[in-house]
């Protein structure tokens, strides 16, 4: 009789991680959704073309790897790191910008470190990083949202955004169009104070200022399906925002006209892609409970102390980056009370 | 019963697949032709045969003894003869066989000489455990442990609750609902004479709780309206617990009902809790009241491969073939057979196992009700498992811990209180075969414990002996250095004379001993001439060779 000899447990849940992957990247939609209404054809473009290096990287390090292209591809993993540097760059990032960013966060950042589960620090991250040092300028140009981009309120058309990500047959420019964020624009604002950076800069007026909130509402209501769907848990981003919003607020009150305000802190940047997408990758974070609150309301702290005091408008990257260094160390003061056990050593 | 619960941390909710096996009433199985009792039915020491080939036994007669404290008696579950006494499967994690008792079933089912009923509240407590020992009884929920032990609890440890356990949780398994429904009399009284057994003298009774999942409620309310027939409200509560897997393993039902945790590396009576399976409540009634010993048991006959999944009240060594076929055993699909339940069951290769003591369900599935494991993909941390685990272990952890044979961090993370529910397991979206890791490390450091406490024994067993030796040799000094000052005594009283300084007497004493030793070698020389010849004679002839 050929019956199947295995151990407990002989029950499991069906899906799998590629499951778990396929449900981040449906939360994307919200906020790509809202990035591409207000801000153009640009993020959509990037989030394909970066998907696209993504999986093609990772097939190429699998194949140099001799492992199943079917099998490793099918978890997804490469493409949420695509999708999430595609959000995360800028709207008309050149098209090698953007090759350098992904083709880095997964041959180097991930797969150097040995594949999924290994890598020691967050892949996108890595790439952002990288392309934040070595092309400030390119990184630092956003564009203006509709409302502002032309008379009309048309936004730029889908050829003419292709042309400019990838310039082989136009020199199409939109040198009139490119604008600072929020954050960038409040963080240059020199000896004026907030109120008159708020009534002087364009992307602060009403109209600009509503759709980087739209955006950042959009990231959200992803955040909160995920975390219906129990893809992850609510400490780390919680903690996360919470700090930032404690911090930034008391700053705020002591001295409303030289620091930024909680609002522009939690809704002005990509203060919800992190607290969603970015600090909720499991493979870089700290795990317990305990360990995730620690975590999230760490990076919170430094996303707000390199905001205020550092030399980048956004402070994400290397937020996460060094926090994603803490995180075995954290791990290991973080445990969990056993069932018996008394109060932990 | 409206008590304050408590949750466990974690847990998970499997399809219950319980329905399968309760659609009809527990029917008793067919005595087979031949009976396979294992001497290892328990937690313990093996029993010891006191039958062989070709004895005639009687249902009920005493065919195994126990061997130790921890142990139990075994019985003929029905009349016949001793075929064999040889080595057979049994239901183990490991497939290897074990030491058991084959009978040849007469078909008479002729009962031997029974014990005696016993009234429970006439007879001391010391002999309703001397009778619990005599009719073999281990726990019946799973681990087997004896029942007489646990009964039995040290002095320091005064008991205060009673904790009946009819969670339950197991997907599939509903042998303990079928017997609430049907002999729920039989129930309450194997209960009250537990909680009797338990009352110090002179002490408050103890707080009986029994508890059962909420997805059987049919179960619990004929249990509640038997406890009201029986007037015993205010000593038994049947209480509801909401369903979730393990509530059944015995820390999580304590600390669902109590609030109380059992210490780590300590026992249930020592935060003053006893706790018994539902099954064995029931085989004490029949052990105190109608003197019988623990001969037969409900087992769950259920999964897809089989046409009638149903209970049926089994002889203890039946062998699972003759059962499975009773239930309409469709061979081409299965796939998976199991002894216990799909989270925690053990699978088994051979038709001719038996059924034991602790054989609560025997599971045969299908490939598609519990599929082949898939591969493994990687681990990316994401916690599930964390979230599952009633121990509030971090199983992402342990597993980096024992993939890399890393133990003192596994250790450090208390590997050690993973109770192998499987929960982790379950809700992995890697598809990791967590517990299996743990058992590996568990294994691991228990051979390296086992190498350490050997290497430590040898350690110590050569050190006693350099310290024997260095004491012998310093005894000897010490004799040496008294005769020789008594000698020294002895010589300056010899020549006592006056003008003899001390250094005088010291020099004509090295003298002396300069001249015996002298005398020594000489001898030894002579003795050593006398030898050599021959010994230069021996090497000469092997040189020759």
């Amino acid at each position: 009789m050929n019956l199947l000899s295995v151990s407990s447990p002989h029950l499991t849940r069906t899906g799998g991680t590629g499951d778990v992957m396929l449900l981040v990247i449906l939360a994307t939609l919200p906020g790509l959704t809202a990035l591409t209404y207000f801000f153009g054809w640009g993020n959509l473009i990037n989030v394909v073309w970066a998907t696209t290096i993504a999986v093609a990287s990772e097939a190429l390090i699998l194949k140099l790897r001799g492992r199943s292209l079917g099998f490793y591809l099918r978890d997804y993993s490469a493409v949420v790191t695509g999708v999430l540097l595609g959000l995360a760059l800028p709207p008309f990032a050149p098209w090698w910008l953007t090759l350098v960013a992904v083709s880095f966060a997964i041959i180097i950042a991930k797969h150097l470190y040995g594949g999924l589960g290994n890598n020691l620090f967050n892949p996108a991250m890595i790439g952002y990083a990288l392309v934040l040092i070595a092309f400030p300028v390119e990184m630092t140009s956003w564009i203006a949202p509709r409302s502002l981009a032309s008379a009309t309120g048309e936004i730029a058309p889908f050829v003419d955004t292709l042309n400019v990500i990838f310039p082989f047959h136009s020199t199409t420019t939109f040198d009139a169009m490119t604008m600072a964020t929020p954050l960038d624009a409040f963080k240059h604002k020199g000896d004026l104070t907030a109120e008159q950076v708020w009534a002087a800069e364009a992307v602060l007026s009403a109209k600009s200022w509503m759709a980087w909130q739209f955006v950042s509402l959009g990231y959200l209501i992803g955040g909160a399906y995920l975390l219906y769907r129990k893809v992850f848990t609510w400490h780390a981003p919680i903690s996360m925002l919470l700090t930032l919003a404690l911090i930034s607020a008391a700053f705020w009150l002591y001295a409303p006209n030289s620091f930024a305000s909680p609002q522009l802190h939690l809704l002005g940047g990509a203060t919800m892609l992190a607290a969603f997408f970015i600090i909720t990758d499991p493979v870089t974070s700290a795990t317990s409970v305990k360990g995730k609150l620690i975590y999230g309301g760490l990076i919170g702290l430094l996303i707000f102390m390199i905001r205020t005091w550092g030399n980048y408008p956004d402070a994400v990257a290397f937020s996460v980056l060094l926090m994603n260094f803490a995180a075995p160390f954290i791990d290991i003061y973080s445990q969990p009370r056993t069932y018996g056990h008394k109060i932990h050593k | 019963m409206n008590r304050g619960l408590r949750d466990f941390h974690g847990g998970i909710h499997p399809p219950e697949n319980k329905d399968l096996s309760t659609q009809v009433a527990i029917e008793t199985a067919p005595i087979p032709d031949k009976l396979v009792l294992p001497l290892q039915q328990h937690v313990g020491q093996q029993s010891k045969a006191l039958v062989s080939e070709g004895d005639y036994v009687l249902k009920g007669q005493l065919i195994a003894a126990a061997e130790g404290y921890v142990s139990t008696a075994l019985h003929a579950p029905t009349s016949g003869v001793i075929a064999s006494i040889q080595n057979a499967s049994i239901p183990h994690p490991s497939g290897l066989s074990g030491s058991c008792i084959i009978i040849e079933s007469d078909r008479k089912d002729e009962w031997g000489k029974r014990l005696q009923p016993l009234d429970y509240e006439k007879v001391d407590v010391s002999e309703l455990l001397k009778r619990i020992r005599e009719a073999g009884i281990a726990g019946l929920g799973g681990a087997g442990f004896p029942t007489s032990v646990k009964l039995n609890p040290s002095a320091e440890n005064t008991i205060v609750t009673l904790i009946i356990n009819a969670a339950e949780c197991e997907p599939y398994i509903t042998a303990d609902d079928m017997l609430m429904r049907e002999r729920s009399e039989q129930v309450i009284k194997g209960i009250q004479i537990i909680a009797h057994m338990l009352k110090p003298v002179g002490c408050l009774p103890v707080e009986c709780l029994i508890g059962i999942e909420d997805n059987k409620p049919e179960a619990a309310e004929t249990l509640e309206q038997t406890v009201k027939q029986l007037h015993l409200e205010h000593e038994i509560s049947v209480v509801r617990i909401p369903t979730k897997y393990p509530s059944g393993g015995e820390k999580q039902l304590i600390q669902i009902l109590t609030g109380k945790e059992v210490p780590n590396g300590g026992i249930p009576a020592d935060v003053g809790i006893v706790c018994q399976n539902l099954g064995t409540a029931v085989a004490v009634y029949k052990a105190v009241a109608l003197g019988e010993p623990l001969i037969s048991r409900i087992t769950t006959l259920t999964g897809r491969a089989l046409e009638h999944p149903k209970n049926l009240e089994v002889l203890i060594g039946t062998p699972i073939r003759s059962l499975l076929n009773h239930c309409g055993l469709q061979q081409i699909k299965l796939n998976r057979l199991i002894i216990g339940g799909p989270m925690m069951g053990v699978t088994i290769n051979d038709l001719d196992t038996p059924i034991i003591k602790s054989t609560n369900c025997v599971l045969a599935s299908t490939s598609e009700e519990l599929p082949n494991p898939t591969p493994q993909q990687a681990c990316i941390r994401c916690g599930m498992c964390a979230e599952a685990c009633p121990a509030s272990l971090l199983p992402q952890q342990l597993y980096w811990y024992s993939k890399t044979k890393d133990f003192d961090k596994a250790l450090n993370h208390n590997l050690l209180d993973c109770i192998e529910c499987g929960a982790c397991t379950y809700v992995c979206p890697s598809h990791i075969p967590l517990v299996q890791y743990y058992r590996f490390a568990k294994g691991e450091i228990r051979a390296q414990e086992h190498d350490h406490t050997k290497s430590e024994h040898a350690k110590q067993r050569f050190e006693a002996r350099q310290h024997r030796l260095a004491e012998e040799a310093a005894q000897k000094e010490a004799k040496r250095r008294e005769r020789s000052k008594a000698a020294k005594l002895r010589q300056q009283k010899a020549t006592i004379p006056p003008h003899n300084s001390e250094s005088e007497s010291n020099s004509e004493d090295k003298a002396a001993v300069i001249q015996a030793a002298l005398e020594r070698v000489k001898s030894k020389k002579d003795k050593t001439s006398k030898l050599t010849p021959e010994v230069s004679n021996g090497s000469a002839a092997r040189e020759e060779e």
